[in-house]
């Protein structure tokens, strides 16, 4: 027993290892929202295009997606067709146009396709900073009674939605 | 001639603030406690960075929201609260001392302690059993071979 105490350091020292290859996986930019299993936070953003603008309170009901994008946001542009194609299979996108004028976000929905139904601009960036988001794009899970379950940073691609927002609004919709 | 002159201009160098003049609060008292207070958050855009330095778009608005807390009257634990309540703990440079943090801010005392019950138990064998008594066996072989060496 004695003799192994030796390799008490090697043992630490792999542990360590370990510790650090496993902390290689985890993303800092990923932070935990604080707003999970809370209300949203209340806005009222006036439009982006012309139909109406965003509030709140258009949360309820069924669960949705709340997308938030920007005209200048250069990663939005990678998830932007596959948000087209989830609004085609029915699934409800609101979008929430952060720090950014109206009308450049009216011409980026006009010019990429449009997968919102309800798209509120944000120009001052409150709204976006009441929810915690820290960049775009960014999209929240947001169940029947307004509550955010899940926030989703980067860009969505079609095995994020497959495996975990997917299943995430099937077990919302069947339990609500 | 060129060295001096470097040297000089190198001299009226002055660190580059990421608060902007038009960001700071007239009355010099708030804006001493928002520059305070900014020095504790952490930028979410880049995270080694406190709001103060940083230069993200974010952290400016963020700077700005702070200094409207503050004016509006807020504490200072109010205006931190208003931040934290959005973008979570992460946000404090300086972490809360609550049950998920604890091995945060005790793990060092735990790696002294550990390495200090080492270092006594490994004291105090070298102490008690540093010479260990010859035997008696021992004793006579050492002792003709001293006796050989004094030949």
């Amino acid at each position: 027993m004695k003799r192994l105490l030796f390799l008490l350091p090697v043992a630490l020292f792999v542990a360590l290892i370990g510790a650090f290859t496993l902390s290689l996986r985890h993303d800092p930019s990923h932070i935990t929202s604080v707003l999970i299993d809370k209300p949203l936070p209340e806005f009222a953003l006036p439009a982006v295009r012309n139909s109406q603008g965003l509030t709140s309170a258009d949360f309820r009901g069924e669960p949705m997606l709340l997308n938030v994008f920007a005209s200048w946001c250069v990663s939005c542009r990678e998830e932007h067709g596959l948000l087209l194609d989830l609004k085609q299979k029915g699934v409800v996108i609101q979008g929430l146009d952060w720090k950014d004028e109206a009308a450049d976000g009216a011409r980026y929905l006009a010019e990429n396709g449009d997968p919102y139904i309800k798209a509120g601009n944000d120009v001052s960036g409150r709204a976006g900073i009441d929810l915690g988001v820290a960049g775009v794009p960014e999209t929240f899970v947001v169940d029947g009674k307004g509550r955010v379950r899940y926030k989703f940073i980067g860009p969505i691609d079609t095995e994020d939605w497959e495996h975990t927002l997917k299943p995430m609004l099937q077990r919302l919709r069947s339990g609500a | 001639m060129k060295t001096r002159l470097l040297l000089t201009f190198l001299l009226l160098a002055t660190p580059a603030f990421a608060v902007l003049p038009n960001e700071q609060l007239a009355d010099p008292r708030l804006e001493a406690r928002a520059r305070a207070i900014s020095a504790e958050l952490r930028c979410v855009v880049c995270q080694n960075q406190t709001i103060d330095d940083s230069d993200a778009e974010l952290a400016h608005d963020l700077r700005v929201l702070l200094r409207q807390r503050l004016k509006a009257g807020d504490t200072d634990q109010q205006a931190i609260a208003f931040i934290v309540n959005r973008y979570g703990d992460y946000v404090l440079l300086r972490p809360p001392f609550e049950p998920e943090t604890l091995l945060l801010w005790l793990g060092p005392l735990l790696v002294l302690l550990a390495g200090g019950t080492g270092l006594v138990f490994y004291l105090r064998r070298r102490r008690d059993g540093a010479v260990p008594a010859l035997t008696a066996d021992e004793q006579a072989r050492l002792d003709r071979l001293l006796k050989e060496d004094a030949a």
